[in-house]
């Protein structure tokens, strides 16, 4: 766990994650709170707090007696959002630190070319 | 809602001159786990003193499970305080201890005492005096755990326990706190450790409360900004500085609450680093100023 944020974030993102690689499809379970903190080694209020976040933005819901579950077309909604979210968390950093190095906008287009080519 | 286990408004504890505990208000909810948080001194174990009914408020008043503790059995039966040094009868074993649990513990569970004991390999027929100070902090932790009681003290719980049974005790709580849920109130030095097993911290110093807010809102709360100094003076002008360190031209300050994410690019961009800051470290920042490299005694341990 990464110390400079509130946790119930990163075990909400964790799921997130799982979701959109497919780890947890939808309509599959996810791991119960208590299962959640026996993992991680947190509270499970914290770990409770982090799938209510799911919860209230309708990425899993409830099923009565039996647990959470990824609701359909959550995995879509959260590809969205993090493509919203992809030039400010991402791109920003990188173009800061390109210009400190004196790498240009073209340099590093031609960079990501390479990289992905390589990878 | 949630109903108030433990409170305490304006609780005073002196001895002589020395004022202990200096007015502290506070309350424990049912069901959550809190960390009593402060350095050797700061009065940690009188409040569990208190709130337990060992000793006696000199002022302020006490409230545990709707009554003042002392003396009140209805009150004590649910009370479980596992001292940093639990003193035990001459020749009693493990064995005996554990037997006589479920007397002063109405919910014990002898079942889960043996698990833990398989758990920390405790010698339950050797005699205490005996046990290596790691076996007898094993002692203590297994009584906590297994006597399931609604309010449970854990005062400095694990002298001399080493790593892997360190971790076996916050696994053990954290699975039987699950199933189990009760009001925990755990003080220790090893805050990194226990960090994220804790629900909400409440930090003393000197006898008085320095911080009392959930985990979750204390983490990430404040940030450590580096670089050369002018441009690290700059960036944290207008924001309340709790630790400054320098080293030449080079400065490295910490700032309470959080950053946005337009003031992290700022920062990136003047060149500076930011680093979070552990719940360890910021309570070093917030109790460490004024009396560093001047440990008192644990009053009254």
């Amino acid at each position: 766990m990464d110390e400079s944020r509130p946790i119930f974030l990163q075990i909400a993102e964790q799921i997130e994650n799982d979701i959109i690689d497919g780890t947890v499809a939808e309509d599959a379970a996810i791991p119960s709170t208590n299962e959640l903190a026996a993992f991680h080694r947190i509270n499970p209020a914290t770990a409770l707090k982090g799938v209510n976040r799911l919860v209230e933005q309708g990425v899993v819901a409830k099923r009565r007696g039996v647990g959470m579950f990824v609701v359909p077309g959550a995995r879509e909604r959260l590809v969205a959002r993090r493509r919203a979210e992809f030039a400010a968390d991402y791109l920003r950093p990188l173009i800061v630190e390109a210009a400190k190095l004196g790498i240009g906008v073209d340099e590093l287009a031609g960079m990501l070319r390479e990289e992905r080519i390589l990878s | 809602m949630t109903s108030i286990v433990a409170s305490t408004r304006g609780l005073t504890k002196r001895y002589g001159a020395f004022t202990a505990i200096d007015g502290i208000d506070f309350d424990l909810e049912e069901g959550r786990i809190y960390g009593l948080l402060g350095r050797n001194g700061a009065g940690k174990t009188t409040v569990m003193q208190l709130l337990t009914g060992q000793i006696f408020p000199d002022g302020g008043t006490l409230e545990v499970f709707g009554r003042p503790p002392a003396e009140h059995a209805d009150v004590l039966r649910r009370l479980c305080f596992i001292a940093e040094s639990q003193r035990y009868p001459e020749d009693f074993t493990p064995a005996h201890v554990f037997a006589a649990a479920p007397w002063f513990f109405e919910r014990w569970d002898a079942a889960f005492a043996e698990r833990l004991v398989a758990d920390f390999r405790l010698p339950v027929k050797r005699r205490i005096k005996k046990l290596s100070r790691g076996q007898l902090s094993a002692v203590g932790v297994i009584v906590g755990l297994a006597s399931r009681a609604p309010l449970t003290f854990f005062d400095e719980p694990y002298l001399g326990l080493d790593a892997v049974a360190r971790h076996l005790f916050y696994d053990r709580l954290l699975e039987d706190y699950a199933e189990h849920p009760r009001t925990i109130l755990l003080s220790t030095h090893l805050i990194d450790e226990v960090a994220n097993l804790l629900e909400h911290v409440i930090l003393i110093d000197q006898g008085r409360i320095l911080l009392d807010r959930d985990a979750e809102d204390v983490r990430g709360s404040a940030t450590s900004v580096a670089g050369p100094r002018a441009v690290v003076e700059r960036f944290v002008a207008e924001r309340p500085v709790i630790g400054r360190d320098d080293i030449g031209g080079l400065a490295s300050v910490t700032v309470d609450g959080r950053l946005d994410r337009d003031e992290r690019i700022r920062a990136a961009e003047l060149g500076l680093e930011l680093a979070p800051v552990s719940l360890q470290q910021l309570i070093i920042h917030l109790t460490g100023a004024e009396t560093a490299g001047t440990p008192e005694k644990e009053v009254a341990a």
